[in-house]
């Protein structure tokens, strides 16, 4: 990627990030089109960055990966349409990536990587998240995350051994902060806008009005107690390593005193004391855990229970609002 | 085929002093109004063209001129008015927004100079339809006698754009401006051979006529067979089409345009549902204020109107007190017990947090 002029290392704040109507339309057009289900589609983003604010003009989508297209050549694809974007002078920096989501399932080590990988070139990248149902439902849903400057540290050292993360104090609310958007336009859209407001003869769908809601909540729960159950077995696994670090360490310290005593008693009989041995070869501390899963399966969580709260707050006003339609009626 | 095509070959027919200045083929499907026009067209012409054969060369060659103009310019008039007021046999042209965003981003970035910005529809096509789905712009140069296109570059974006989603295929091509020049002539030839009938979108980004007009066109072949053989733009209609998604993205942004900053942001979940009761209860206080006007007399009472609300009343459904609240208590306990799991959930995870940290 491209380096921009005017920012120092590591300490640019990222206030808000301004998207374009094209740039929505096309990540919504992407997923009908190429998503089904469960998938992912994936894209690049481009833009510039003015300022403290990074705003996205384009995006161009990345093919799935498909089985039978082996020698298809991800980098090249890329590098072919940002030159071609760039003859018609389209801004052909790449500012991040994006992403549908399944239900709010992204929290993962795959997007740890890439975005890794991203904000390592490029300081202001986001990745930015949409989730497809959630619109369906009657809202726009788009929220972009970088991840936190102490993540990046760690990342950075590829540790992610209890104590390097005990160390770095980072928690899961600290792994991805979310940036605000704003959608912006010029006013020749807002022209547009409106002449479709004009013209377009579709009844307006009042999704977000729609009162069921058990499908969702299902789903919903059912991914969250995946989750939860990932997590009791990562928390197992810590649990069984605890144990028998200090196990270890309680056998090592009968070994230590035996050794002392039989020390004593030999020099009490006269005889050479036995031979210093290497304490740590016989007792192999076992190996750590590596933390990331959990880190991540938590932060997963918390996004879990964050969606379901929205939705049930969401749930809980629209029912209401029909209680006080009854209340008239009857 | 279109009324225009008649009236053309009819004007045609007259000029070369066919005799049978009469009505023009019947079998051709035409519209009630479209055919009235016609027939009175080619009575004006007619009536225009009888003059004695025996006249001196040059005064017929002038009368010819003086006919030509009039009837050309006729015809341009009629092909605007006509454009407006009927449906034109032909494929129906179906738009995604995304398409139409994209026509305006590229005009605004559009190099120093330039007028106008061609490009390259993508699409699907259909036996009564044409649904357009993506588009890219193709860098061009054009001047006053010469057009240049660069067809490498077009060739490469649709490969590109193929590898995403391989069931677009090339459907026409779009250029912004009001007019269709003689360079268009040219590019929809080039573009003919990419895509069978290709269609020609115009978007009037110039906003000639206070408003952004989106008109599509097909070719078509017109002219004596034998002689000069030209090339002619029908128009056909265009209608906009979303997907839910697409819609609602649309709808938020409607909402939040009159922003002075032109800026929006994206609201939390709770207000998005209070301003939707906002905008119902602004819906139903218009009805009402149109049911007391019926009432005090100032406003006639429409019957449709009526069934209306027979509808909108009837849609409440009516259920005992007693069930209701059942309902409606079940469904809150649900959504709490579930909340309440949630934040359990929640402070877990937090605890476990710390004490790995211990």
């Amino acid at each position: 990627g491209d380096r921009l002029n005017g920012f120092e290392n590591g300490k640019t704040q990222l206030l808000c990030l301004c998207v374009r109507l094209q740039v929505v339309l096309k990540i919504i057009k992407h997923y009908q089109e190429e998503g089904q289900g469960s998938e992912v589609v994936q894209g690049v983003l481009l833009g510039l960055v003015v300022e403290d604010r990074l705003e996205i003009t384009n995006c161009f989508p990345f093919p799935q990966h498909t089985e039978d297209d082996v020698d298809f050549d991800e980098v090249q694809y890329q590098m072919e349409m940002m030159r071609s974007l760039r003859h018609v002078n389209i801004d052909h920096l790449h500012v991040g990536w994006y992403q549908s989501t399944y239900y709010g399932s992204f929290v993962s080590r795959a997007l740890l990587d890439s975005q890794f990988s991203y904000q390592h070139a490029i300081e202001e990248s986001v990745v930015l998240i949409y989730d497809p149902i959630k619109t369906a439902q009657g809202s726009l849903c788009l929220k972009a995350y970088r991840l936190t400057p102490k993540l990046m540290e760690i990342c950075k050292e590829k540790d992610f051994s209890p104590e390097a993360l005990k160390k770095a104090c980072i928690g899961y609310e600290h792994m991805l902060e979310e940036v605000p958007i704003v959608i912006k336009n010029s006013h020749l859209i807002n022209v547009l806008l409106l002449d479709l407001q004009e013209k377009s003869t579709v009844a307006d769908k009042h999704e977000l009005l729609n009162l069921s809601s058990s499908n969702h909540l299902e789903k919903s729960l059912q991914l969250l107690m995946d989750r939860v159950d990932g997590m009791s077995q990562e928390i197992v696994k810590y649990n069984t390593y605890c144990r028998n670090l200090t196990k270890q360490q309680q056998q090592k310290q009968q070994y230590l005193q035996r050794r002392q005593q039989e020390n004593t008693q030999r020099q009490s009989r006269g005889e050479p004391p036995l031979p210093e041995e290497d304490i740590n070869k016989m007792f192999k501390p076992p190996q750590a855990p590596p933390r990331m899963d959990t880190l991540l399966i938590a932060g997963q969580v918390n996004n879990y229970c964050q969606n379901i709260k929205a939705f049930t707050s969401q749930n809980l006003g629209k029912l209401f609002m029909a209680e006080a339609l009854q209340g008239h009626s009857s | 085929m279109s009324v225009h095509k008649q009236v053309a070959r009819t004007k045609i027919q007259n000029n070369s002093l066919n005799s049978s200045a009469r009505s023009p083929a019947p079998n051709l499907p035409i519209g009630r109004a479209s055919s009235k026009i016609s027939d009175w067209l080619i009575r004006v012409v007619a009536v225009t063209d009888t003059r004695p054969p025996t006249s001196a060369r040059g005064q017929q060659h002038e009368s010819h001129g003086d006919l030509r103009s009039l009837s050309s310019s006729l015809f341009i008039i009629i092909l605007h008015f006509l454009y407006e007021i009927m449906a034109v046999h032909g494929p129906v042209v179906k738009i995604h927004p995304v398409v139409l965003a994209s026509i305006v981003d590229s005009y605004e970035r559009r190099n120093e100079g330039a007028s106008r910005v061609i490009g390259t529809l993508l699409g699907t096509t259909d036996k009564h339809s044409v649904e357009v789905t993506n588009c890219f712009s193709v860098p061009h140069n054009e001047s006053e006698d010469e057009v240049a296109v660069d067809m490498e570059f077009a060739k490469n974006m649709y490969e590109l754009h193929k590898k995403v989603s391989p069931s677009e295929v090339i459907i026409g091509w779009y250029a912004t401006g009001y007019d269709i020049t003689e360079h268009s002539v040219l590019i929809h030839e080039y573009y003919s051979r990419e895509a069978p009938n290709p269609i020609h979108l115009t978007v009037d980004t110039a906003l000639q006529s206070n408003k952004m007009n989106i008109r599509a066109y097909v070719s078509s072949q017109m002219g004596v067979p034998g002689k000069t053989v030209g090339v002619m733009f029908t128009p056909l209609t265009v209608k906009y089409i979303y997907y839910d998604t697409e819609r609602i993205g649309v709808d938020l942004l409607h909402r939040t345009r009159a922003s002075p900053s032109r800026t929006n942001g994206l609201t939390t979940d709770l207000a998005q549902v209070a301003s939707a009761a906002g905008r119902v209860q602004e819906m139903l206080s218009t009805v009402l204020s149109y049911i007391e006007d019926v009432l005090s007399g100032k406003v006639m009472a429409d019957n449709s109107v009526g069934r209306f609300l027979m509808d909108l009343v009837n849609k409440v459904p009516k259920i005992t007190a007693e069930d209701f609240e059942s309902m409606l208590n079940s469904n809150i306990n649900d959504l709490l017990m579930v909340t309440y799991l949630a934040n359990l959930t929640q402070a877990q995870i937090a605890l476990n947090e710390k004490l790995v940290v211990l």
